[in-house]
């Protein structure tokens, strides 16, 4: 029985469900990655993603066309991380229980719209897939990885473009220092509200695509609550991956192709109990959690007050 | 004084959220004045949203026949989304204290709640479902759908289509009316023939599209090219089916319009039946200690079948023969 996850079928079928399941993920976490790394935690990736989710499929519907589904679930959670960024950085507030007041919101949000402008559940025409010319023909990996809807692609590249501009701009340099020494990088003329509002925004942009991803590219649908925590488990990657870009990356494909591998095991009848598979991604989260993230790696000014003296 | 300025704003906004998820209440107006009889009140609480095609849709569905039938009779108001526990023991506590007739608490979750509230109201009629405990109270009703009977039947069509000999079905979470649709749906295929073999999974969730429509992927990449599922969280998962040109049958509401090239059939739950039953026992002086069972017999299941798909008349006498089977009780369908 075990042997058979090892057949061709199998592993193609692990590793491109893996691909598409880490998409979300992705553009959430990196996203998230961004406002954590100026030192703000947003624990309202769920409530952005839902709504941005909720407008996609929405304005998709009514044009047809699925960019300008994106770009207003970019509005939208743009709009969220706007009132986060009020919040948390003029107000003061806790970031925690003012993300968990967001999360709240783009949840009833997105129902109520939900019921009033659609009414019942229905499909939309979504992204299409597209095959990556020449790529897309070699077998078995053209099948994998070069066979999916646009936003997969741009969610994995994604990935390299947060790397080069934390590491390689100086806007991630300012993003940098603002999280692990604000009071430096103020005397320093650079405005630690500013880049702390931009990372914010920038992560609700990136959740509602992260939204957009699930309710007009993966799904083609929109049901409440869809994302189903989803964006909780988006920032816990951003701590798995280590506030990186590429380690964020390595944190999605594990959770999603290990989710995948459960559902094989289910599917192959492998005697495991369904309950113990559904388990197996957060366990290996968790595990891999305490094994690997050492105290004090974290941005030092996260979740912290900045407040000017004098 | 700046942090009791910032506490304050947090509070407002939070609190200004939270109305946000609050109730939409689907009240109707009071009745006109010049009425002479009092109309019956009915309110419900249930945990997801009324439009889930599926297990909240049904009793909302459910009162609309009754307020066709009952008109002006008839006053209801509706919770939904009360998928936090003691948010719906707060609803269910109000409806009660505002004087509503009968208060039907339509999650099998909320069981312990209303074992706490209803002997504080001996003059509510309490009901609740999916689940046949009334805890011995003599004010509390309970419900359940005998959804393995549709199932069966969905199962013996499914069986009858698949030509892989291999269906697939994404389940919720192993518990309640979605566990038994499940196992009759299997039955149901294995009394076609044995040999079909017929995939389990459970994604241990009642709200994760995503995980669902990969679960229906993963069956159809298997070899499945029949698929069944339960619960809300399925709707993903009908999309693939229609993607790949399979078939799918449903359950809890009527999925046929979802996807008319897809769904060949639904089971179908009706309340009404159970509702109208509640209401005359009311009338006749008793508040509760009854268990109803919705089932095929007394209409309370009601298979659809989508006019869109030809079935062949094989399929269609099969059915007829099942569900006349499962009524007069020679189908009698194994529990695993």
């Amino acid at each position: 029985m075990i042997s058979d996850l090892l057949s061709a079928t199998v592993i193609i079928g692990i590793i491109s469900s893996g691909i598409r399941l880490a998409t979300p993920y992705l553009f959430a976490s990196i996203g998230e990655m961004f406002g954590q790394r100026s030192g703000v935690l947003n624990l309202g990736v769920e409530g952005q993603m839902l709504l941005g989710s909720f407008v996609a499929f929405y304005v998709t519907l009514e044009t047809n066309n699925v960019w300008l589904g994106v770009l207003a679930a970019m509005g939208v959670g743009a709009l969220m991380g706007l009132a986060m960024a009020f919040i948390t950085i003029n107000l003061h507030a806790t970031q925690g229980i003012s993300g968990i007041g967001f999360y709240l919101f783009g949840m009833g949000m997105s129902n109520l719209l939900f019921q009033k402008l659609v009414g019942t559940v229905e499909g939309v025409k979504g992204f299409q897939k597209i095959s990556v010319p020449l790529l897309g023909k070699i077998p078995v990996i053209g099948e994998i990885f070069f066979n999916h809807n646009a936003l997969v692609y741009l969610a994995f590249l994604l990935v390299p473009v947060a790397w080069f501009v934390l590491n390689k701009t100086t806007l991630g340099l300012k993003i940098r220092a603002v999280g692990e020494n604000p009071e430096a990088v103020d005397s320093l003329g650079v405005s630690v509200a500013g880049i702390r509002y931009l990372t914010v925004i920038m992560g609700g942009v990136f959740s509602g695509i992260a939204g957009a991803s699930l309710s007009i590219a993966l799904l083609n649908v929109f049901q409440q609550n869809m994302t189903a925590g989803q964006g909780f488990i988006a920032v816990a990657l951003v701590y798995f991956g280590g506030w990186k870009p590429f380690g964020i990356l390595g944190g999605a494909l594990l959770f999603s192709m290990i989710n995948a591998l459960q559902l094989w095991i289910q599917v192959l009848g492998i005697p495991i109990p369904a309950e113990l598979a559904v388990m197996m991604p957060y366990i290996l989260t968790i595990l891999v959690l305490t094994l690997s993230v050492s105290k004090g790696q974290g941005p030092s000014a996260l979740t912290k007050v900045f407040e000017r003296e004098g | 004084m700046k942090k009791v300025l910032t506490l304050v704003s947090v509070l407002l906004v939070v609190a200004m959220f939270l109305g946000a998820c609050a109730q939409t209440p689907v009240a109707e107006p009071p009745a006109a004045v010049e009425e002479t009889t009092q109309p019956l009140r009915i309110a419900v609480v249930s945990p997801s949203s009324i439009n889930d095609l599926a297990f909240t849709q049904s009793i909302s569905d459910a009162l609309m026949v009754l307020k066709a039938e009952m008109g002006e009779g008839l006053e209801y108001a509706f919770t939904e989304n009360m998928f936090v526990v003691d948010d719906a023991a707060a609803a269910i506590r109000d409806y009660a204290t505002k004087g509503y007739d009968i208060v039907i608490a339509h999650g099998s979750q909320y069981g312990s709640s209303l074992q706490e509230i209803a002997p504080d109201f001996p003059e509510t009629v309490f009901a609740w479902g999916t689940t046949v405990d009334t805890f011995g109270l003599p004010n509390v009703h309970a419900y359940e759908a005998a959804s393995d009977q549709g199932g069966y039947v969905n199962g013996v069509m499914a069986g009858m289509l698949t030509k892989s000999k291999i269906i697939g079905v994404v389940g919720p979470i192993e518990t309640g009316d979605a566990k038994l649709y499940v196992d009759g749906f299997v039955a149901g295929a294995k009394s076609v023939d044995p040999d079909i073999d017929v995939r389990v999974t459970y994604i241990g969730s009642f709200s994760d599209v995503a995980l669902a429509s990969e679960a229906a992927t993963t069956h159809i990449a298997a070899g499945a090219d029949v698929l069944t599922g339960s619960a809300q969280m399925v709707v993903g998962a009908i999309g693939k089916a229609e993607e790949a040109g399979l078939y799918w049958f449903g359950t809890q509401a009527d999925q046929n319009a979802f996807a008319p090239s897809t769904v060949v059939a639904s089971q179908v739950y009706h309340w009404e039946g159970i509702l109208r039953e509640i209401i005359a026992l009311r009338a006749a002086g008793i508040m509760g200690g009854h268990t109803f069972s919705a089932d095929l017999q007394n209409g309370g299941q009601v298979i659809n079948l989508n006019p869109e798909i030809e079935l062949s008349d094989e399929i269609k006498a099969k059915v007829e023969e099942v569900i006349a089977g499962i009524n007069d009780g020679s189908i009698v369908i194994p529990k695993p």
